[in-house]
């Protein structure tokens, strides 16, 4: 262990956090633009040309705000929360490879902060630290409101976590791997999601679950709670809660382009051709970027489409309809990797998302008929 | 004194000081939170022993989970603080008693030990970079497949015993 190597993993910790830092100022600029012209709005256009400006002013006008801190709070906890929500979302992108291993100045320089072999289980267990910091938040802030959206976020983490979970083991039983690095090698002919598109589409809902956002933004239901677990927090606390929730949804963003959307390597037609990673690799956290960025569309989108689920069809829907579903998901991916192994046929993987779609259908065709019946309704 | 060593010693003050914490915490949501902590620094020492996957499925299982349902239960009760209350007059002596009768035990065990052998390699001395998710999974499934399997069973029966005890009776208002 060089002072060399040392130095290198401090710089990429430093450029990876201070690009999350200012990726959040811009997803904010980036959310609020899309939003207004899906709303047929202009959005921020205020402060600099195309309101390019304007993270910058937020973030001068909640610095100037009062910090306020309620009479009956745990100060000391009240104070903790939104760091111990920040370091999770930071902390989380360590195993996510940006992309190839670059040769510069003689040195081999890895594209990613650590390469741990359970990697995946990594991502699981910083994620489910990620609940402390909301309801402590909730609880610190001595408020019926916050309370109950501390309450319920821990909930609907927990539930969701499992079928968070289960969505990885398809994964990683198709790289036959927990490491980031070698589940992105392993999806150099396909792309998981063609292999798993029902595990794909269970893990966005779940992600959009575990960070909270719309339609699953039940903590800070404004017409029922004000604002959740943050109601009570003002100033530069209130933007840490914020920038937590925004790197969250760039991390979450990163990881399924990893694990589902080939990670830093190229689009299929780009293969074998001098734009393709193994050929130029600084163009891998291009790639990565351009994925990420096109997964906070589809975060977004879905926030301007959809409205709220109502809070008991929302642990209903994770318990009873993605847990089962994943399950199924794992005992047809284990099956067809085995007949594949056994007839020496990798054409056989081809069934994995054949069978997975038709349970996917099945399980839609049954929730929509369990929704049409009576006494659901009146539930 | 090399440097995992000084890191095993750091680590011990840290586990010892926050299980201190937590008997000692008025607030229960502070004791909760002394024992995440705990969690956390008896993980790292499964990474110091060069067991990745434990480590991170103590964190995951107990701190990421369990320990949230805890805060969960204690918030909802709202049972954050403990009330002076009465104590059982037999239960200090018999505490103590029992807590003398384990000190005598361990130290009687370590005593045993020291004779024959060491008692453990020092810390970090053979990493078992060995551990990884196949070789464990190969040995879950074929040499303790029974246990597996039996303790598979009883967490499926605890499931059922929870869902049996929650389920509501048609007609009966929760």
């Amino acid at each position: 262990m060089n002072f060399a190597l040392i130095l290198e993993w401090l710089i990429k910790a430093i450029v990876l956090v201070l690009l999350l830092l200012g990726g959040f100022a811009y997803l904010t600029l980036y959310e609020r633009k899309a939003l207004a012209r899906i709303q047929m709005r202009v959005g921020p256009n205020r402060a600099g040309p195309w309101g390019i400006l304007q993270p910058i002013a937020d973030a001068v006008k909640l610095i100037f705000k009062e910090e306020l801190m309620p009479a009956q709070a745990d100060k000391l906890l009240f104070f903790l929360a939104p760091v111990v929500t920040l370091v999770p979302a930071l902390v989380i992108t360590a195993v996510v490879p940006w992309g190839p291993t670059l040769h510069v100045f003689g040195r081999d320089i890895t594209l990613y902060i650590a390469d741990i072999n359970v990697g995946v289980l990594y991502i699981m267990s910083v994620a489910s630290i990620a609940v402390y910091g909301i309801v402590l938040a909730g609880w610190s802030s001595n408020n019926k409101y916050a309370m109950m959206g501390g309450l319920r976020s821990t909930a609907q983490m927990i539930s969701y976590e499992i079928a968070l979970g289960l969505s990885f083991v398809g994964v990683i039983l198709l790289a036959g791997s927990a490491s980031m690095t070698e589940i992105v090698t392993a999806q150099k002919s396909a792309w998981f999601v063609l292999l798993q598109p029902v595990g794909t589409v269970i893990f966005l809902i779940a992600t959009l679950a575990e960070v909270n956002r719309a339609p699953f933004d039940m903590p800070e239901a404004e017409q029922e709670l004000t604002a959740g677990y943050h109601s009570e927090y003002s100033g530069m606390k209130f933007a840490l809660l914020f920038m937590a929730e925004y790197d969250k949804m760039i991390a979450i963003c990163s990881i399924a382009a990893t694990l589902f959307f080939g990670g830093y390597r190229e689009f299929w037609f780009l293969s074998n051709t001098i734009l393709s990673v193994d050929r130029t690799p600084w163009l891998g956290p291009i790639y990565i970027f351009i994925k990420i960025f096109v997964l906070l569309f589809g975060m977004i989108w879905v926030r301007a489409t959809f409205p709220r689920i109502r809070y008991d069809r929302l642990m209903a829907f994770g318990w009873k309809v993605m847990l089962p579903l994943s399950l199924a998901l794992i005992f047809i991916t284990a099956t067809f990797i085995l007949l594949a192994q056994q007839l020496n046929n990798n054409l056989l993987l081809a069934g994995i998302p054949v069978v997975s779609l038709l349970v996917g259908l099945a399980a839609i065709v049954l929730v929509n008929r369990m929704l049409r019946r009576k006494e659901y309704a009146r539930a | 004194m090399n440097l995992t060593l000084i890191l095993f010693y750091v680590l011990a003050v840290a586990a010892v000081a926050t299980a201190t914490g937590l008997l000692l915490s008025r607030n229960s949501v502070y004791a909760a939170l002394f024992l995440v902590l705990n969690f956390a620094t008896v993980a790292i020492f499964y990474l110091l022993l060069g067991a990745p996957f434990i480590a991170l499925v103590q964190v995951t299982v107990y701190a990421g989970a369990i320990m949230v349902l805890f805060l969960f239960v204690i918030m909802l009760l709202g049972a954050e603080k403990l009330p002076r209350g009465q104590v059982l007059p037999w239960q200090r002596p018999l505490a103590i008693g029992l807590a003398a009768l384990l000190l005598v035990e361990a130290g009687f065990l370590l005593y045993q030990r020291l004779q024959t052998t060491a008692i453990l390699a020092a810390p970090g001395a053979e990493l078992n970079t060995t551990a990884t998710l196949q070789t464990l999974g190969m040995a879950l499934f074929n040499q303790y497949l029974l246990p597996f399997e039996v303790t598979s069973i009883l967490l499926l029966v605890a499931m059922i015993g929870a869902i049996v005890l929650t389920k509501q009776v048609k007609g009966e208002q929760a």
